[in-house]
């Protein structure tokens, strides 16, 4: 067992993405996500790595699919304004299939919203953060623990699936400190021969592109994507459940809302209600058989969530509306208390 | 003895441009230029969206297709990816570097990105149709200015190398043209130069080309080239706009 | 004696060799059609060619080969 260290969230993300070999960071301020940049900004040119503060978060993302293109390990991190504008790259390094970290510290929107926490991105986060046919893996750590571990799962399955993870996280996990190990498991970067790092004229040039003009051709471009995209459906699926042998009610909840959730069980535990929870880790692919599996034994599903209703829709969809599904939420930089959430679990065991 | 024949660094293909479109010729002079200074093995090229999108089947280096605009910014990554061991350059036209793109262009200049951009101006958006350009003189009419350019409406044309030129940051900026030989010879020495300061750490090169597009324009391609001397370099004089080393050196 | 040698089907017939040749030897076919189309480039008097290779500069499509 390693030493503990005391660190924010947006930094232990950017300690755990240099101990996975991310020597390129680009970013944009914007709160509160800014201490990832700083942290990066102090600590990249001590090890030979490149910080660069971008002229936008457009420019920040191209040059993430620039440095991804050469077969780099690369990442950006903003937070929900910032990754709108990111949405034009994210297609592009869909398009081409590149690898690329990107971490989402999410506040209150729309617009230009708050800088408190929320989790009103899912659906931009799992459904479509760009144009066309496309998915992310979508990482949601609930700890500043896991804000560290799925960064580094983060480049391994960007690498793996030659696609963008994106870490989604919100203000508190960025803000709030716990005391964290850095002792990680790395395992070395995959080859990329795809990899445009000038052909040394022994080899005909790479050409990293996702323009296909003939329309057979970029069909079967999709077609290969989504094939990958199941194989990372079988295969790559996280999340925890929590008391969930007994449960007759199930909470569903990722990442800040979790913690209240747990806390909120514990009480309502106390008081002799069978109640559990299912956490995603993965929020894209979302872990559709746990929760069919428990829409056989529990009698109603409560979605408590930092938006108006988002991830309510993957629950309702993975266990076919076979039991209720109840929201409990509270959005625009507000958290549900636990009690608010003992109070909903109490109303749905009446 | 062969004194001429395509450069190895283009590919042996068809190129799609139109009859008489001078982006052949800059292409190759590239391409020549990559030879000479044996630098294809370790060029990335970064293509932009509009008519030379393409441009990544025509260089034989590796290649990479840029979000429209964003060319800069990605050739920003892969430059700092391994400063040491990539050529980068950029071939970008106007709509694409002057005005979707301008904050990535002035960004990189002020940055002095150690990359060479070659920038084609030929005042129109050519991959759409012919729409209004960034670089589309006072009263030129196109799909988008049928009555032509108003500038009380919208605006003045966008003059690139003066504007970087007031940056602190470019080590070079030339305008030249390809609308005949004695001009080829003079961009050929021009883009040459640009790659020769990126090999020497310089920093930011741009070469802005003036070029013809002979279908948009609505002219044969030799009417095209002559609008070029009457019409563009009037209004987009040719020239050297910064050395920043000749001018240490003095 | 210089000798010019065509890429025939790579040509698109815009005619800018013949306006740069300075002794007005090249002209597009007026009999032959390309595979793409076009009347293609030739050269009416090799003989009289001294391979300044203006023509193979002026071509954006790379047709012209100039050997001497």
């Amino acid at each position: 067992m390693s030493e503990k260290i005391l660190m924010k969230g947006n930094e232990a993300i950017a300690e755990a993405a240099i101990a996975a070999g991310c020597r390129h960071y680009f970013g944009y301020p914007i709160t509160p996500q800014t201490e990832v940049a700083a942290y990066m900004a102090k600590k990249m040119p001590k090890i030979g790595g490149t910080f660069l503060q971008a002229e936008s978060e457009i420019a920040a993302i191209n040059m993430v699919y620039g440095v991804s293109s050469t077969g780099k390990r690369v990442m950006t991190s903003s937070s929900s304004p910032g990754i709108s504008l990111k949405g034009e790259g994210l297609s592009y390094l869909a398009g081409a299939d590149l690898p690329a970290l990107v971490v989402n510290v999410q506040r209150g929107g729309p617009g230009l919203g708050g800088i408190q926490p929320s989790q009103s991105d899912y659906f931009q986060a799992t459904r479509g953060a760009g144009h066309g046919d496309f998915h992310m893996i979508v990482l949601a750590p609930n700890s500043v623990q896991e804000m560290a571990q799925l960064t580094v799962k983060g480049f391994e399955l960007a690498d793996t699936y030659r696609m963008t993870a994106m870490i989604l996280a919100d203000g508190t996990l960025g803000q709030m400190m716990e005391p964290i190990s850095l002792d990680f498991d790395i395992a070395p970067a995959p080859a990329k021969p795809w990899a445009t790092t000038g052909t040394k004229m022994e080899r005909p040039h790479n050409i990293v592109n996702s323009l296909f003009l003939k329309p057979e051709e970029l069909e079967k471009h999709n077609f290969l994507r989504y094939d990958r995209y199941r194989t990372i459906e079988e295969n790559e699926v996280m999340y925890e459940e929590y008391m969930m042998e007994d449960a007759e009610i199930c909470v569903a909840a990722f990442g800040i809302a979790s913690r209240v959730s747990k806390n909120a069980i514990n009480e309502a535990r106390k008081q002799g209600i069978k109640v559990g929870m299912i956490r995603p880790i993965t929020l894209w692919p979302f872990p559709k058989a746990p929760f069919m599996k428990a829409a056989e034994k529990v009698k109603a599903i409560l979605s408590v969530e930092l938006s108006m209703g988002q991830m309510i829709e993957d629950v309702k969809l993975a266990c076919e509306c076979k039991v209720p599904v109840t929201l409990c939420n509270r959005v625009g930089g507000m958290i549900p208390s636990p009690d608010q959430v003992l109070k909903a679990i109490c109303d749905l065991q009446k | 003895m062969v004194v001429f024949d395509k450069p190895h660094a283009l590919a042996d293909v068809p190129l799609h441009y139109c009859p008489g479109c001078t982006h052949g010729i800059v292409h190759r002079l590239v391409a020549e230029v990559l030879d000479e200074l044996g630098i294809e093995g370790k060029a990335i090229g970064v293509a932009p969206v509009g008519c030379s999108v393409m441009a990544y089947d025509y260089f034989n280096c590796d290649m990479i297709e840029a979000a429209h605009g964003r060319a800069p910014a990605v050739a920003t990554g892969v430059k700092r990816a391994d400063p040491d061991e990539h050529i980068v350059f950029t071939y970008q036209g106007d709509g694409d570097l002057a005005s979707i793109g301008m904050a990535e262009t002035v960004h990189a200049a002020a940055r002095n990105e150690n990359i060479t951009i070659i920038f084609i101006n030929n005042a129109i958006y050519g991959m759409t149709g012919g729409q209004m350009a960034p670089t589309s003189l006072p009263n030129q009419v196109t799909q988008t200015s049928p009555y032509g350019r108003d500038v009380k409406a919208c605006g003045f044309p966008i003059r690139v190398c003066e504007l970087l030129s007031e940056l602190d940051g470019p080590e070079y900026l030339e305008r030249v043209t390809v609308n005949n030989v004695k001009n080829i010879r003079n961009a050929k020495k021009a883009i040459k130069k640009a790659f020769q300061n990126q090999i020497d750490k310089k920093g930011f090169s741009l070469i802005e080309v003036l070029s013809s597009c002979p279908t948009n324009w609505g002219m044969t391609p030799q009417k095209a080239l002559e609008w070029i001397d009457e019409k563009m370099i009037p209004y987009y004089p040719l020239g050297v706009y910064k050395d920043r080393s000749a001018k240490e050196e003095k | 004696m210089a000798k010019l040698v065509f890429k025939t089907d790579f040509c698109k017939g815009c005619g800018l060799c013949v306006d740069a040749c300075p002794k007005k030897l090249i002209r597009l076919s007026p009999d032959k059609i390309n595979m793409k189309g076009h009347h293609p480039a030739e050269i009416t008097d090799q003989e009289a060619c001294v391979g300044c290779a203006f023509c193979a500069q002026m071509c954006p499509d790379c047709v012209i080969k100039v050997e001497r």
